[in-house]
C-alpha cells in the first residue's frame, strides 16, 4: 500500500506547463468577477437587448413547444446530423435558385457550431487537398481560426486585410497578397461581418476576388457566422457565398446558428462542399463522417431539431427573419450612437469608422494601453485589440461608454 | 435558354476537380448495420447491432424522469441559451464527479481531479487523447477486442496503439494471465485503454482481484490509467460496484484519465452528454491541466451543448430526481438481464451445440456470441438477424416476442441449415 501512496507523490502530468487563457472567453470571466454596478461587457460576442439581458427568440420558444408536443425519442442522430437541418441550412445558405439546381451535388454535415464548421473542414482539407497546400487568412481573424488550423496540422498564411489607417480593408495589399498565394491554396474569407473588424467588402471587390480564385485556382472556405444578423437581410448577407457558387466555383461553407438563432449553448451549425456532381457528394460525405465519428460520434440534435422547424415552418421563419433584422437593427442604432456621443463630446479623433463598419464588432482603433485603463478605471471590458461587442451597448450605457472613451484617448494618439 | 445558362454555371469536373481523387469511405462498422436493419422489409427482422436500449415493444426509451426534467429545463424562465463555459457547466461537473469517484471522496475536496464536459463518450475520449498527445509521451495499448470507433479516436489524435490480449476465446472469459504479460512488457509510461464496466464488445470484466493484478502491473511499468465509462450501471445494476475499478485504482492513489458517458445510463443519447476527467496529484498541476484541456476543447467546440448536461445536473445534484434515475435504471438493466436468461433457456431447450453460459456470464449491452463472420453474415442475410459480424449482439434488442426465432435462428446458422 505504502508503494502505492508514492505515486501520488510522482506526478504523471508535472511536465503540463500553464496553458494561456482563451484572449476573449478569458476577459469576460474577468468582467464576471468585478462586482461595480456600472460595469460593461463589450467582450463577447453574443446579443444582448436594450436592457443587456441575453434573449431567446420567439421563433426558438414556438419551435421549442412544437418539439414538445411532439414527444419525440432521444436516439442518436446518424453521424452526419440532422438530414432536414442540413438541407434546409443549405438552402438557407446558398439560396433558393442555386439550392433547386444543385442541391444534389452539395454536400453538407451538421456540426459544432462555428468551430466544429472549421474544425471538421480543416480536417478534410488537410486528409484531401495536396500535402503542402496552404491556408490563407485576413489579418486578422478570429483568433480560433489560428487555433484550430493549428490542430488541425495545416500551415498557415496571411493576407493583408484591415488597414489601421483608414480604419478600413487595406484591399490593395489584399489583392497583392492573394496574388502571390500559392495556387491551390485555401482561402478563409468571412463572408458577412468581418470578425473581428466589421470591416466587410464590397460587391466589386467580391468580384475582384471572384476572378482572382478562378485564375489562381484558390479553394475558397467561407466562415458564415453572422447571416442575417449583419443587414438584416439573410439574402444580402450571403452575397459573396452565392457570387462565387452563380459562377461555378466549387467553395466550402461553414455555417453558424449562434448568433443569428442565439442558439449559442445549443452548437448548432452545418458544414458543406459544393461538389461536381451527386455521386461526389455521396463521397464527400463518407470522408466527413469518418472524420466525424472519432470527433464527436455524432451531433448535439436540439438545437438541429429547433432550426430544422424554424427554417421548415413558413411562419415560424417569417418570425424569425423579422427577429434577426430587428437585432441587425439595433446594432445599428447603437454603432450610429456612438459615434455621435463621442462627437458631441468633442472628441478630436474621428469615429466614423464605428458606424461603417457593420456587424456584432467595431474595430475601435483604441490600443493596449486604453484598454488596460478602461477596464480599470471604468469598468468597460474589451478585448486589448480594440474590438468592442456592440451589442453589449444600449441607451442605458451607450453615453457612459462613449464618455470612458472619450476620457481616455483625448490626450493621446489613436 | 435558362436551362442552358443553368448548365454553363456547373463546372466541368476533370482530374483537376480538387475531390475527384476522392473514394467513398467504407460505412460506420456499427452504424452501417443500423442503417442495413432501417432499409430491411423483412417483418422478422431483429435489430441487435447498435448499442441502444429498446423496451419489450422494441421502442427506443425515454427515461421518465428525463421527460419530466426536460420539460422543466425547456420551461425555465431563468435559463437562457448562452455559451456554456469551454469546460462545461459546473454543476454538471461535480455531479460527475461525485458519481464516478465516489460522494466522500478525498480527491474531490483536495482538487487533484480536472473535469471538463464533453460530446458524449466518444468526445471525452478524443479531448483525453489529445491532451495525453500533446503533454506525455507514450503509445496507447488497446483491448483485444475493443469497441471500433476506439482505433479511429486514437488514430486521429496522433498516437501509436497496440493491443492486449483481452478476450480468450477459449473460455470466452477474460484472458488476464494474457494482459498481465503484454502489459508488464510494455515501455514505461505507456497508457492503457481499460473498459470500466461491461466491456464492449465482449460483455467480459475482470473481477475484483483480476482489477487488482491490473493496478500492480500498472504501478510496476508506471502505465497512466485511461478508463472508460459508458454503462456505469449497466453491468451489475449497481452503479456503486459498476465502477470499482475507477474507485480502487483512485484509492490506490494513480494518477488516470476518465471518460464518462451519459448517452446510455441516462438515454440522452442525442444529446451528446459526457465528462473527462484527469486525476492528478495536487490542485496546481490541477489547474495547469485544465487550462490545456480548455485548450483542445476551445478547437474542437468552443464550448459544449448546453441541453443535456442541464437534465443530467438535475439529476446528479438532487436527491429525489437521483434515486428515481436508480431507480429506473435497475428496471431498463433488469430486462436485459433477462433477456440473457431467456435467450440462454431458448437455446438449451433447442439443445442448439455449443456451449452458451457466456450468454448469462457475460455483462451489460453485449454479448460476444462466438459466432463466426461468416455465420453471423448469414444470420443477417438469411434470417434478417442484424448483429456485428464480430459476432457481437446488443441483448437490448431482444424482446420476449423474438427471443425465440432469434435462438432457431442461431440453431439453424450453427447446424447451418
Amino acid at each position: 500500500m505504502q508503494c502505492f501512496r508514492a505515486l501520488r507523490y510522482f506526478s504523471v502530468w508535472s511536465q503540463v506547463p500553464m496553458g494561456p487563457a482563451d484572449p476573449i472567453l478569458g476577459v469576460a470571466a474577468q468582467f464576471k468577477a468585478d462586482p461595480s454596478s456600472t460595469k460593461v461587457n463589450l467582450s463577447i460576442g453574443a446579443y444582448r437587448d436594450n436592457d443587456g439581458k441575453p434573449v431567446v427568440l420567439d421563433s426558438v420558444k414556438r419551435a421549442e413547444q412544437i418539439i414538445k408536443e411532439k414527444k419525440l425519442d432521444n436516439e442518436y442522430l446518424p453521424v452526419e446530423g440532422l438530414q432536414s437541418f442540413i438541407d434546409a441550412s443549405i438552402k438557407l445558405g446558398y439560396g433558393d435558385a442555386y439550392y433547386a439546381q444543385n442541391g444534389k451535388s452539395i454536400a453538407g454535415c451538421q456540426v459544432l457550431s462555428g468551430t466544429g464548421a472549421v474544425r471538421l473542414g480543416f480536417e478534410f482539407a488537410k486528409k484531401f487537398l495536396p500535402q503542402g497546400t496552404k491556408v490563407y487568412m485576413p489579418n486578422p481573424t478570429w483568433p480560433n481560426h489560428h487555433n484550430i488550423a493549428r490542430m488541425a496540422g495545416l500551415e498557415i498564411l496571411e493576407y493583408r486585410y484591415f488597414d489601421p489607417k483608414t480604419r478600413g480593408v487595406d484591399f490593395s495589399g489584399l489583392v497583392e497578397d492573394l496574388n502571390k498565394a500559392q495556387n491551390g491554396s485555401v482561402i478563409l474569407f468571412h463572408a458577412c461581418a468581418h470578425n473581428p473588424t466589421g470591416c466587410d467588402l464590397t460587391t466589386a471587390q467580391w468580384t475582384q476576388l471572384l476572378d482572382l480564385t478562378k485564375k489562381k485556382n484558390f479553394l475558397p472556405f467561407f466562415d458564415m457566422a453572422y447571416q442575417g444578423f449583419t443587414s438584416g437581410d439573410v439574402n444580402k448577407d450571403a452575397e459573396a457565398v452565392r457570387l462565387f457558387t452563380a459562377q461555378g466555383v466549387p467553395i466550402v461553407l461553414g455555417q453558424s446558428f449562434a448568433k443569428n438563432m442565439g442558439l449559442y449553448g445549443q452548437r448548432t451549425g452545418c458544414l458543406s462542399f459544393v461538389c461536381a456532381n451527386q455521386q461526389e457528394r455521396e463521397k464527400v460525405v463518407s470522408q466527413l463522417k469518418l472524420l466525424a465519428r472519432p470527433l464527436w460520434s455524432s451531433p448535439p440534435l436540439h438545437g438541429a431539431r429547433v432550426a430544422d422547424i424554424i427554417l421548415n415552418t413558413p411562419e415560424l421563419n417569417q418570425l424569425w427573419l423579422q427577429e434577426v433584422k430587428m437585432m441587425a437593427n439595433r446594432i445599428q442604432l447603437m454603432r450610429v450612437s456612438l459615434a455621435n456621443n463621442l462627437k458631441n463630446l468633442g472628441s478630436p479623433h474621428d469615429w466614423s469608422h464605428i458606424s461603417k463598419q457593420i456587424g456584432m464588432f467595431a474595430f475601435t482603433g483604441v490600443g493596449p494601453e486604453h484598454v488596460k485603463e478602461l477596464i480599470a478605471k471604468y469598468h468597460i471590458y474589451l478585448l486589448s485589440s480594440g474590438r468592442i461587442s456592440i451589442a453589449g451597448l444600449n441607451e442605458g450605457n451607450v453615453k457612459y461608454v462613449a464618455e470612458a472613451f472619450h476620457d481616455v484617448t483625448k490626450n493621446t494618439k489613436l | 435558354m435558362q436551362k442552358l445558362q443553368l448548365l454553363q454555371n456547373q463546372f466541368n469536373p476533370t482530374s483537376d476537380d480538387i475531390f475527384f481523387h476522392i473514394v467513398q469511405a467504407p460505412p460506420d462498422p456499427i452504424f452501417g448495420i443500423a442503417n442495413a436493419y432501417k432499409a430491411d422489409t423483412s417483418n422478422t427482422k431483429i435489430d441487435l447491432g447498435v448499442g441502444a436500449y429498446r423496451t419489450d415493444e422494441e421502442k427506443p426509451y425515454v427515461f421518465e424522469i428525463i421527460k419530466k426534467l426536460e420539460k422543466e429545463v425547456v420551461n425555465d424562465p431563468t435559463l437562457n441559451k448562452e455559451y456554456l463555459p469551454i469546460e462545461g457547466l459546473a454543476d454538471f461537473n461535480k455531479g460527475c464527479q461525485k458519481l464516478m469517484f465516489g460522494q466522500n471522496s478525498p480527491l474531490i475536496a483536495s482538487g487533484q481531479i480536472v473535469t471538463a464536459q464533453c460530446l458524449g463518450g466518444t468526445g471525452a475520449l478524443r479531448v483525453g487523447f489529445e491532451f495525453v498527445k500533446r503533454h506525455i509521451p507514450g503509445d496507447v495499448y488497446v483491448s483485444k477486442p475493443t469497441w471500433s470507433n476506439h482505433n479511429q479516436v486514437i488514430e486521429r489524435a496522433g498516437l501509436n496503439q497496440s493491443e492486449y490480449p483481452y478476450f480468450d476465446p477459449k473460455t470466452k472469459g477474460f484472458n488476464c494471465a494474457g494482459t498481465i504479460e503484454c502489459l508488464s512488457q510494455a515501455r514505461m509510461g505507456s497508457i492503457v485503454l481499460l473498459h470500466v464496466c461491461a466491456h464492449n464488445p465482449t460483455g467480459v470484466d475482470p473481477t475484483e482481484a483480476e482489477w487488482l493484478q491490473i493496478a500492480d502491473v500498472c504501478k510496476k511499468r508506471r502505465l497512466v490509467p485511461f478508463f472508460d465509462c459508458a454503462y456505469q450501471g449497466f453491468a451489475s445494476g449497481c452503479i456503486e460496484k459498476d465502477v470499482f475499478a475507477v474507485r480502487k485504482f483512485a484509492e490506490l492513489g494513480f494518477q488516470m484519465i476518465v471518460a464518462q458517458s451519459f448517452s446510455k445510463n441516462m438515454g440522452l443519447y442525442n444529446e451528446r452528454v459526457g465528462a473527462v476527467h484527469i486525476v492528478t496529484s495536487n490542485k496546481d498541476i490541477s489547474a495547469r491541466v485544465l487550462s490545456n484541456l480548455k485548450i483542445v476543447i476551445r478547437t474542437i467546440c468552443s464550448n459544449p451543448p448546453a441541453i443535456g448536461a442541464r437534465i443530467a445536473a438535475k439529476i446528479l445534484t438532487d436527491e429525489k430526481n437521483f434515486n428515481a434515475w436508480v431507480e429506473e435504471l435497475k428496471t431498463v438493466t433488469g430486462r436485459i438481464i433477462k433477456m440473457r436468461t431467456l435467450l440462454k433457456q431458448e437455446l438449451d431447450n433447442l439443445k442448439v451445440p455449443g456451449n452458451w453460459d457466456h450468454i448469462t456470464r457475460q455483462t451489460g449491452f453485449f454479448t460476444f456470441t462466438g459466432l463466426t463472420p461468416e455465420q453471423c453474415d448469414l444470420l443477417t442475410k438469411q434470417y434478417h438477424v442484424y448483429l456485428l459480424r464480430s459476432g457481437r449482439m446488443s441483448m437490448a434488442g431482444i424482446t420476449s416476442k423474438n427471443v425465440r426465432y432469434l435462438a432457431e435462428s442461431i440453431k439453424a446458422v450453427v447446424q447451418n441449415k
